[in-house]
């Protein structure tokens, strides 16, 4: 897929150029936002839940260092070695030494976006690692080699006939076979076999306890437990943000994080590793990758909260009339807007802009993330150091000149009206986006404050 | 009585003056003194959104000098008040522009909040599909948001429901956004257009005759789409079906 040198508008143009191909993207997705809300209207403490869930982040947040240094001593009380990455490359390296340690040249890994926002499959690959991911759609766009579209369901994008044949290329399945059972079935097959054969196992973390030192792995699909219960050697990755201080703050997060991302009352798996079983090497990776300077901006510290449920994605009339590839970015969506241009603001300079800022992923976030209102602040950001296009500075001083002065004004709008009226083809053209699905509104004779000169006397 | 100053934005000013003549004049009927400052512009929404905030200094300092002493604020448009509760700032002119910031109201809440509005004389016999603006929806909370676990209420539904013959259709997805956006409408072209056709398509399908609203940008965006695909259905400020007197039609203008 060439998403280079393509921003989100020309990316969502490429997209909406098949509609009915838009029409079942935003069905399906809105279809998880709806029970979302079923299951979120079935607690009636809902909002209180999201309140504490976003106060226990706050708190993590404000004393992160304190709280990263005792959950490593806990851990390795526990066994398990912990390592520092302050930035993807690191994280990637750590992981290949830990790898080439144990002369494993053949993984398997669960779903983990820390793992694809670090690019660590691109380069295990380059140092003749082969990975394989175990969750059915991680594994399904692997196949397709694309990266997933969605934080929690990371191949919506395709449609089931699409992965008949990729199965049918790559696993062997009768052409033309599109049936979802069949093709699970198929995939498990196939998985299994991994799954006996491979030494390492890596797992992304939902949530690590700094008070016990364990970390909880949570899934649908049981891969993460297979692939690290079948493995000498356990790589779990997480992003430092991804601490609760006290195991019975899980009672909160693990009620939110279902529900949320795809209306379920819990994911089927929600499984708690505290240490190595006998024989077992267990690793935690600890990544920085940009925390601690997002951490450090005061407007966007709290993007850090994100528990990464997808519901921001699912709720967004963007993301799901434009697709996940749009964002161009591991994490799509809203929250990947609002996090991406700390890691590259030049290039992920458009992602605040691709929204309307309706404020609809605020409302279903489950931590109380505000990012329809960072958006709007990236946006002051971007433009405030030098991120955004010339032309339209120089339109929005002209419009801002106009606008601060009334006489400017009054002869801008009556000229605009009578362009509209005498000359409606300087508008209503091929140059005009505003025109390409829609008419220019019809200019009236009158502003209304020409009207209310004339008329004030008999109102 | 009190004294209302009376801001319509921009865009209302130069292209649907209909709804500001019938703001003007709902609220005289309901026995407020409204004034309408002749050297308002705009609120500076269309730079602030676009990220340049910072060109917003002119837009405040002329829209203070227009509204300040006012009892209270009014305007048919729930994104531009919101837009000045949230960022009316100016330098030297702090408390002015904190008496403006909280003496703004959109129109609907001000006919329930302030005014306390039971009753209309207004009657429209027709099928209005109702637009959730998402400024005024969310932002200003004139109405539940379908998100949350709470209680519903709605400041606009409560007026409509005093209209004589109105009949409400209900829709699929009752507060998705349309696509304006302000400059998203024609930086995120596709996206935005696509977003408008679904929304009007919703309006359509559950056998809409009107669709309204509290903010006229997005009646002026779904207006665009609705007449690209010619319909007959047409778009109405809530101003002018609250303002319809039962002996007589709507204001139009042209």
């Amino acid at each position: 897929m060439n998403t280079k040198n393509k921003d989100h508008a020309a990316l969502s143009d490429d997209f909406n150029r098949d509609e009915a191909r838009v029409n079942w993207h935003d069905e399906t997705l809105w279809f998880v936002r709806a029970k979302r809300d079923k299951a979120a209207h079935q607690i009636p403490e809902w909002e209180q839940l999201r309140s504490a869930a976003s106060q226990i982040k706050d708190n993590v947040l404000s004393n992160l260092h304190d709280y990263l240094q005792e959950f490593e001593k806990n851990a390795a009380k526990n066994g398990i070695t912990v390592h520092w990455a302050s930035d993807s490359k690191e994280h990637n390296q750590i992981v290949h030494q830990i790898l080439s340690r144990h002369k494993i040249d053949r993984i398997v890994k669960s779903k983990s976006m820390l793992t694809e926002e670090c690019h660590l499959n691109e380069y295990l690959q380059q140092q003749g690692i082969d990975v394989v991911d175990t969750d059915l759609g991680e594994r399904i766009v692997q196949l397709a080699e694309e990266p997933p579209s969605h934080i929690v369901l990371p191949c919506i994008h395709k449609k089931k006939e699409e992965i008949g044949e990729l199965f049918h290329e790559h696993l062997g399945t009768p052409e033309g076979m599109a049936d979802p059972v069949f093709l699970t079935a198929a995939a498990r097959v196939h998985l299994r076999e991994k799954f006996v054969t491979r030494k390492a196992a890596i797992t992304g973390v939902n949530f690590a306890v700094v008070e016990t030192g364990e970390f909880v792995v949570c899934t649908n699909e049981g891969n993460a437990d297979m692939g690290a219960h079948l493995a000498d050697v356990h790589i779990a990755c997480m992003g430092i943000e991804k601490l609760v201080p006290l195991r019975r703050h899980l009672a909160i997060f693990l009620r939110l994080l279902a529900r949320s991302a795809t209306g379920q009352p819990i994911t089927t798996y929600s499984s708690h590793f505290r240490r190595p079983r006998p024989g077992q090497a267990m690793h935690i990776v600890l990544v920085d990758n940009g925390r601690t300077t997002q951490l450090g901006r005061e407007d966007f510290r709290n993007s850090l909260k994100c528990i990464r449920c997808g519901a921001c994605m699912n709720t967004c009339p963007v993301y799901r009339r434009s697709g996940g590839h749009s964002y161009h970015t591991a994490i799509a969506g809203p929250i990947g807007s609002i996090l991406a241009p700390n890691l590259d603001m030049d290039k992920y300079s458009d992602l605040p802009f691709a929204s309307t800022l309706c404020g609809s992923c605020s409302n279903v976030c489950p931590v109380k993330i505000n990012i329809h209102e960072q958006l709007y602040k990236w946006r002051q950001v971007i433009v405030r150091e030098g991120h955004s296009d010339g032309k339209k500075t120089a339109a929005m001083k002209a419009m801002s000149l106009t606008l601060s002065n009334p006489a400017l004004y009054k002869l801008a709008g009556k000229a605009g009206r009578l362009v509209m009226r005498y000359a409606p083809f300087a508008v209503s053209n091929g140059l005009n986006p505003w025109y390409k699905h829609r008419e220019m509104p019809k200019a009236p004779t009158q502003s209304f404050s020409e009207w209310y000169k004339l008329n004030k006397e008999n109102e | 009585m009190i004294t209302v100053g009376l801001f319509i934005p921009c865009y209302v000013d130069q292209f649907y003056p209909g709804a500001a003549i019938a703001t003007l004049k709902l609220l005289k009927k309901l026995g407020v003194n409204v004034v309408y400052p002749a050297g308002q512009t705009c609120c500076g929404q269309p730079m602030a959104n676009s990220g340049y905030e910072h060109l917003t200094g002119g837009c405040n300092h002329l829209f203070i000098d227009n509204f300040s002493g006012f009892d209270y604020i009014v305007s048919p448009s729930g994104s531009c008040v919101l837009h000045l509760k949230e960022h009316l700032h100016a330098q030297g002119q702090e408390d002015k522009a904190a008496h403006i910031r909280n003496r703004i109201y959109e129109l609907t809440e001000f006919l329930t909040d302030v005014l306390k509005v039971k009753k209309l004389n207004a009657r429209f016999p027709h099928k209005v599909g109702v637009h959730q603006s998402c400024h005024g929806q969310r932002g200003l909370m004139l109405s539940q948001m379908s998100e949350l676990v709470a209680q519903p209420f709605s400041k606009p539904m409560q007026l409509l429901n005093m209209v004589e013959d109105l009949e409400v259709i209900s829709l699929n997805r009752k507060d998705e956004c349309c696509g304006f956006g302000g400059t998203f409408c024609v930086a995120e072209e596709a996206v935005s257009a696509k977003m408008g056709k679904d929304r009007v398509n919703d309006h359509l399908m559950n056998g809409a005759e009107y669709i309204t609203g509290a903010d006229m940008s997005c009646l002026m965006h779904m207006e665009g789409i609705l007449r690209r695909q010619n319909s007959n259905v047409k778009v109405i400020h809530i101003a002018e079906i609250l303002n319809a007197e039962p002996e007589r039609i709507p204001v139009t203008t042209d």
